[in-house]
């Protein structure tokens, strides 16, 4: 029977993490982007739980660490819905290629 | 769980955290009085913060010389952090003094001020933590709080869009940052700082740790804005009100700085050879190309977001070597870089409220119409590029040569770029000085803009003609930074 182990774990976070990072690039969409970062963040998190179970079962350290980042995303979460909201007010979009009023 | 886990803890001192603790309190008063305070005496917050901070400075003044660890290693107090500390409080009073005109024109005194205060209090956790939660959390303060200060004039287009670019792309230079540090963490089982340190000396160099400090670079590096992770830079300071601008030059850059100093020279020397040279082509490529792309810039804050692309790549240039000496250069750098950046976009913010225009060619008689606000831009830009006997220069100075050794190459690309810098900060002065203005009524300097200019304008001067004691200051702190 196939045991999950820690080479599991870290090789779904890459994946997850590499789909993030793919997506931040593509997506044009604002909402969609800090969806990809989403992702990207939570593949830390399972790099992180991860780690913590195997590597440092003893100490929380990863699992309080996954915590923070949760927060901390959330709080990101909020400020960038709150300025899509803002700017798509003044332009009626949430299209990345429509905000050019400076040059990227 | 065993109850003597508890007994294990250290024992927990909270006067360490007094500035941290100070500097939280004044932010969060800031933003009840903005709602106590009826609307006509609202222009007095900016008042209350800068006192507040200018008290806090005198603290941490008074802490100098501690030498504390909190939790194990979370939490460094040492010379080192507080010199960052009064570093990012000077630049943060000056941009308060200097802009106080610009933000009662902006409204929403206490929401700006407050913020302000908390990305201060982000980069001051920033320049103690010991370890990657603390420093998380530092760095997350202080950029969540730019991004709302970024957007802070949220019926103008372009702020918004400033504050949508700089949220998209800090957040995902986090989450590319936050996974080099998970690995590091996978790799030594910890995440303080110092003890990853000592482990990784004794580790063979494994790939998974190659991939690791290459994405911490890249996270930090679009902090520090290093080329090719600047790209955002130019947008966000363009769009961002210009006082935000200064801060977020000057503050969210040192902060960078004094965490990635402490992740690279004390956790990661034992594979120092192995980033050296990533550092140094970065700060090669930085420097070439901030510099380059500043020449055909036409709006002034444009073209200061360039020259601070370059000035980052200086900035760098000390990391290269990872001695005293450069960590040294590094500090001295940064301090200097606050007066010479904060004049210049005082003056920027200034005469933005005269004229309504960030563009270069607005400029046109400047020094006739106000010789003071020509004269402090002039010293600013100078004091940039490097000319003696401004600090700019001693700061070079000591930056360059802490690598003349090894990289001798280096030294030559910043000699060579910093004489290309001189041709597009004379071209602002020429603009000043040569051309008519268009309306030449004189501009009066309001007494806490004139304060604030002449002081930066004098502190520029002073660093760079007797460096010695700001120098010497410097060495013990960066002397610390070594003793944990």
């Amino acid at each position: 029977m196939l045991t999950i182990s820690l080479t599991h774990y870290v090789v779904l976070s890459a994946l997850l993490f590499s789909i993030g990072l793919f997506g931040v690039l593509t997506k044009r969409n604002a909402v969609a982007v800090l969806i990809c970062i989403e992702i990207m963040l939570n593949a830390v998190n399972i790099n992180l739980v991860a780690f913590s179970k195997y590597i440092t079962p003893i100490d929380f350290t990863g699992q309080i660490f996954s915590l923070f980042v949760i927060t901390v995303a959330a709080a990101e979460v909020g400020i960038g819905l709150a300025i899509i909201i803002a700017i798509y007010r003044n332009k009626l979009s949430v299209n990345l290629d429509d905000f050019d009023w400076l040059k990227w | 769980m065993p109850a003597d886990m508890f007994a294990l803890t250290l024992p927990f001192d909270p006067s360490a955290l007094t500035l941290e603790m100070l500097m939280a309190g004044l932010a969060m008063l800031v933003l009840i009085l903005g709602i106590i305070v009826p609307k006509g005496a609202r222009h007095g917050l900016g008042w209350v913060s800068l006192l507040g901070i200018l008290g806090i400075m005198a603290v941490a003044v008074s802490l100098w010389g501690e030498k504390r660890e909190l939790l194990n290693g979370m939490y460094l107090l040492d010379n080192y952090a507080l010199f960052w500390k009064i570093t990012f409080m000077t630049a943060a009073a000056l941009v308060i003094l200097g802009c106080m005109r610009f933000v009662d024109n902006m409204g929403n005194q206490a929401e700006y001020y407050s913020l302000t205060l908390f990305a201060t209090l982000g980069m001051m956790v920033m320049a103690s933590a010991g370890d990657f939660i603390t420093f998380y959390l530092g760095l997350e303060l202080m950029t969540l709080s730019f991004v709302i200060l970024v957007c802070f004039r949220k019926t103008d287009a372009k702020s918004v869009e400033a504050g949508i670019k700089y949220l998209l792309l800090a957040g995902m230079s986090s989450a590319v940052l936050l996974y080099g540090l998970t690995l590091i963490y996978g790799l030594t089982g910890s995440i303080t700082i110092l003890e990853i340190g000592r482990i990784i000396a004794m580790q063979p160099l494994s790939p998974a740790l190659v991939l690791a400090v290459v994405l911490v670079i890249a996270g930090l590096g679009f902090k520090v804005s290093a080329v090719p992770f600047h790209m955002w830079s130019p947008d966000v300071y363009e769009g961002a009100p210009t006082p935000v601008t200064a801060y977020l030059a000057v503050g969210s850059k040192a902060a960078s700085f004094a965490i990635i100093l402490r992740l690279f020279v004390s956790g990661l020397p034992g594979i120092w050879e192995n980033w050296a040279m990533v550092m140094a082509i970065l700060a090669a490529v930085t420097i070439i190309v901030g510099n380059l792309v500043a020449i055909p810039q036409t709006n002034i804050k444009r073209m200061l977001a360039y020259s601070s692309i370059a000035q980052a790549g200086y900035i760098l240039v000390g990391l290269v070597t990872a001695t005293e000496a450069g960590i040294k250069g590094v500090m001295f750098y940064c301090f200097l870089y606050v007066f010479a950046t904060m004049a210049a976009f005082v003056v920027a913010t200034y005469y933005y409220n005269v004229s309504g225009s960030d563009e270069l060619r607005d400029y046109a008689g400047l020094a006739q119409r106000s010789p003071l606000l020509a004269a402090v831009m002039l010293v600013a830009l100078l004091s940039m590029a490097g000319i003696p006997p401004l600090a700019g220069f001693a700061g070079k100075f000591y930056l360059f040569s802490s690598i003349v050794g090894d990289f001798l190459w280096l030294v030559f690309v910043g000699l060579i770029m910093s004489m290309v810098s001189v041709y597009y900060y004379l071209r602002v002065a020429l603009v000043m000085y040569r051309d008519d203005p268009v309306d030449a009524t004189p501009i009066s300097v309001s007494s806490p803009v004139a304060v604030t200019l002449v002081f930066a304008t004098i502190a520029t001067l002073v660093i760079g003609i007797c460096p010695g004691p700001l120098s010497e200051v410097v060495n013990g702190a960066a002397h610390t930074f070594f003793l944990h």
